[in-house]
């Protein structure tokens, strides 16, 4: 009789998760905070988000044929580093800067590094990083429903100079306002609400931890309170991307910490440093900032909180 | 999912780390155990323990009877291999062996008498044996881990003098998915589990009696139970929460006493000696009944085999007749594998003999086992959270991949067990077990050029 078999190391049964499967749950879970984009800031938004994920898809397609490499983008990374990227520009950009942020955040902060897995920083994170410096204006001309206007962390950032709550809260957004989305920003940062709930369907799916977001959060509203900022910490939290970066950014995989223990310190840092840009810096907005520097700052993080091997403990 | 969170709620105990695969229990989960025939030739693989291989005590034309040693060995990490069935030695050949490896076999023709051999007297009166001569019985009933490590009993209940032995655990815990034999023996056969513990409490007399069971096992904990309620000792039931591996030695220990053991230390040195619950029913047939190892269960199971079934099989029948006696495939299998799906090794042939360490054959197809492609690792991290052993697999996978075998030593790289859970786990299907496994080969493969050339 002829029989073959295969063999194979164990085990022989693998759990029922992909890397597709895990980026498209984020994208899922990124859904109401752009419909929440869209139906705030306008249908624009909806076309820089296209125009973005195209861009990203593409560049690491056409790189990985240039290189020679096994196309894969159909693990979702690139589209899903597309609409954080587009999650993180106002809806007033022309439609060429997203893409070139698209291409840059793929070729050269992912690709050059090994691509998936192995870069440092957040792509999309950079992407924009990269589009602030070089487009300053267009991407800080915020618009709500037609009406250009400043953002509640630029309204708290002119009170730091008047007594801190006086005088500018005023124009400062409410709490409920800032809580749906009813203000100006980023696309995808608008809507704590749909961000929040696309965050729970995802530490519901043991897709992220809880560790990260909140502690972020936490943090970040804690510094608030101890530096006194105007408009207190609830607002502070509800008003820039902060929700987002908590909950869909500093989680990247990739680009934090391995560790539970390692993922905590790297939040709380996040946290620190959001709030230290937010209050002393130059620039209103402290989210983007604070990921990427803790982004580099992950291998020590790993290192210092690798677990102590089973029997070596006590 | 409602199960798991009832066991956490109930705060069994358990252990950091470790997945919860589907079990296939349910495949033999109500088959009682059924007797199996053999028809064919009984093979005997002189090492079917971890140890040294046993050298043929018979000669190509003896008759032999049940329990009639087939090989044996001076060494003391040994165990005898002995006839399940009684016949003519056809043949000593090298044959393929479940592993794959090819190993010296006594070939013994079956005379279907199934005549007994004296040599091995029962003990009813075991409360009078002293403890040497309790071990000299169970090593000669050829008695092994028969969870599958088929470790030798004797040696294992021969720790250094000054070692303490506090706990003695009886592990039913049975946390590898599809395999139902030890179940099915706590549920059939709960007295000879019991007895076999009780004997080797008289070597142990400070110790206390525990039987670890998972959870998902309630009848089994019930008639365990039962079975103690009109008993008087120092033995208890304790359940554990369901998780895998939550039998494997240093996890169950953990689970039990809250103790870690260090790294190249021994159960002995923190107090405990565990047995397998087929072990330790071998150890009361052996003492009471003068019975050897001749028989184990073995559950065949798995989506392509026609009517899964515990079978009670004579040492050395061939895997085949197993496969048979379950109504075969129901369509051409994908892989055979001796054990189960997390910790079982493929087979190469069915056409391999029963030893005392087979405690099942799973036979999956292709959609159940699938083999998917590697990509590269995302950090995720699930691997981290699901070692048991607390290890970085990721890493790991690395640094043997760059072949840098010292510093996969350094992070502690020799500590794996190789439950698979990291592999099991991994978003990216990458082979962490695997390149542990090579991991550990290379290591000890550097270890054996220093120590030659120290030689040299």
């Amino acid at each position: 009789m002829n029989e073959t078999f295969v063999v194979s190391s164990s085990p022989h049964i693998r759990a029922d998760i992909s890397t597709q499967k895990i980026m498209g749950l984020v994208l899922l879970a990124l859904v109401p905070a752009g419909a929440a984009g869209a139906y705030f800031l306008g249908t624009r938004s909806l076309l820089v988000m296209a125009v973005s994920v195209v861009a990203c898809v593409a560049a690491e397609a056409a790189w990985q044929k240039c290189a020679g490499q096994a196309l894969t983008v159909s693990d979702l990374s690139a589209a899903l580093t597309g609409l954080l990227l587009a999650y993180n520009v106002p809806p007033s950009i022309p439609l060429w800067m997203p893409a070139i942020g698209g291409v840059f955040a793929i070729v050269i902060v992912k690709q050059f590094f090994g691509g998936l897995g192995q870069n440092i920083v957040n792509p999309a994170l950079a992407g924009r990083a990269m589009m602030l410096i070089c487009w300053p204006v267009q991407m800080t001309t915020w618009t709500v429903q037609g009406v250009s206007g400043p953002t509640a962390l630029a309204v708290i950032k002119g009170a730091g100079s008047a007594a801190p709550g006086e005088g500018a809260s005023s124009a400062l957004p409410s709490l409920m306002d800032a809580f749906l989305g009813r203000m100006g920003g980023c696309i995808g940062e608008t809507s704590a609400l749909a961000l929040i709930a696309g965050g729970v369907l995802l530490i519901a799916a043991g897709i992220i931890s809880w560790r990260i977001p909140v502690v972020y959060i936490v943090t970040a509203a804690a510094m608030s309170a101890l530096l006194g900022r105007a408009g207190g910490p609830v607002l502070e939290v509800l008003s820039g991307g902060l929700i987002l970066g908590a909950f869909f950014m500093a989680t990247d995989y990739t680009t934090s910490p391995i560790t539970p223990k390692g993922q905590m310190i790297f939040a709380f840092g996040c946290g620190l440093i959001a709030s230290i840009i937010r209050a002393f810096g130059g620039y209103p907005e402290g989210v983007s900032y604070s990921i990427l520097i803790m982004n580099l700052t992950v291998p020590l993080i790993d290192r210092a909180t690798a677990p102590k091997v089973f029997g070596e403990a006590k | 999912m409602i199960k798991e969170l009832n066991d956490i709620a109930m705060k069994l105990p358990t252990f950091k780390g470790g997945i919860h695969p589907p079990d296939g229990k349910l495949l033999t989960e109500s088959k009682e155990i059924e007797a199996l025939c053999p028809s064919g030739e009984l093979v005997y693989p002189m090492s079917q323990h971890l140890g040294v291989p046993c050298a043929p005590a018979v000669k190509k034309g003896d008759s032999v009877l049940i329990g009639q040693k087939l090989g044996d060995s001076d060494a003391f990490v040994s165990a005898p291999v002995l006839a399940s069935v009684s016949g003519t030695v056809k043949d000593i050949a090298l044959r393929m062996t479940i592993s794959g490896a090819v190993e010296t076999c006594v070939v013994v023709e079956n005379d279907g008498k199934y005549e007994h051999d004296a040599a091995l007297l029962p003990h009813r009166d075991y409360e009078s044996l002293e403890p040497k001569e309790i071990l000299r019985i169970i090593r000669e009933a050829g008695i092994v881990g028969m969870g599958g490590a088929t470790f030798p009993t004797h040696v294992k209940l021969s720790p250094p003098p000054d070692r303490k032995i506090r706990w003695l655990i009886v592990n039913g815990a049975e946390c590898e998915p599809f395999l139902n034999c030890d179940n099915r023996l706590m549920l059939e056969h709960p007295e000879p589990i019991i007895g076999g513990l009780e004997i080797c409490m008289k070597i142990f007399p400070d110790a206390e009696g525990i039987i670890a069971i998972e959870n998902n096992k309630p009848e089994s904990i019930r008639r365990m139970e039962g079975e103690l309620s009109d008993r008087s000792g120092n033995i208890r039931v304790v359940p554990h929460e369901v998780k895998y591996p939550q039998g494997a030695e240093k996890m169950l220990i953990y689970s039990v006493t809250g103790q870690e053991i260090p790294p190249g230390a021994l159960p002995a040195d923190v107090g405990c000696i565990i047995l397998n619950v087929s072990t330790a029913s071998h150890i009361w047939q052996a003492v009471m009944d003068g019975i050897p190892v001749v028989e184990r269960i073995v559950s065949v199971t798995g989506d392509v085999i026609a009517a899964p079934k515990n079978l009670s099989v004579p040492l050395g029948t061939s895997v085949r007749e197993l496969i048979d006696a379950c109504g075969g495939f129901t369509e051409p299998p994908a892989k055979v594998l001796s054990g189960g799906p997390m910790m079982g090794v493929s087979m190469r042939s069915i056409d391999v003999p029963t030893v005392k360490g087979t405690s099942g054959i799973l036979a999956l197809s292709r959609r159940s086992s699938l083999n998917l492609a590697e990509s590269n690792c995302i950090r995720c991290g699930r691997c981290v959270e699901a070692c048991p052993m607390k290890l970085v697999p990721t890493t790991l996978d690395l640094l043997v991949r760059r072949r840098e075998y010292s510093e996969f030593e350094s992070e502690g790289g020799m500590n794996c067990i190789e439950c698979g859970c990291c592999t099991y786990t991994c978003p990216s299907r990458r082979h962490l077990t695997q390149t542990c496994r090579d991991g550990k080969a290379g290591v000890m493969a550097a270890r054996r050029k220093a120590q030659s050339q120290r030689k040299g």
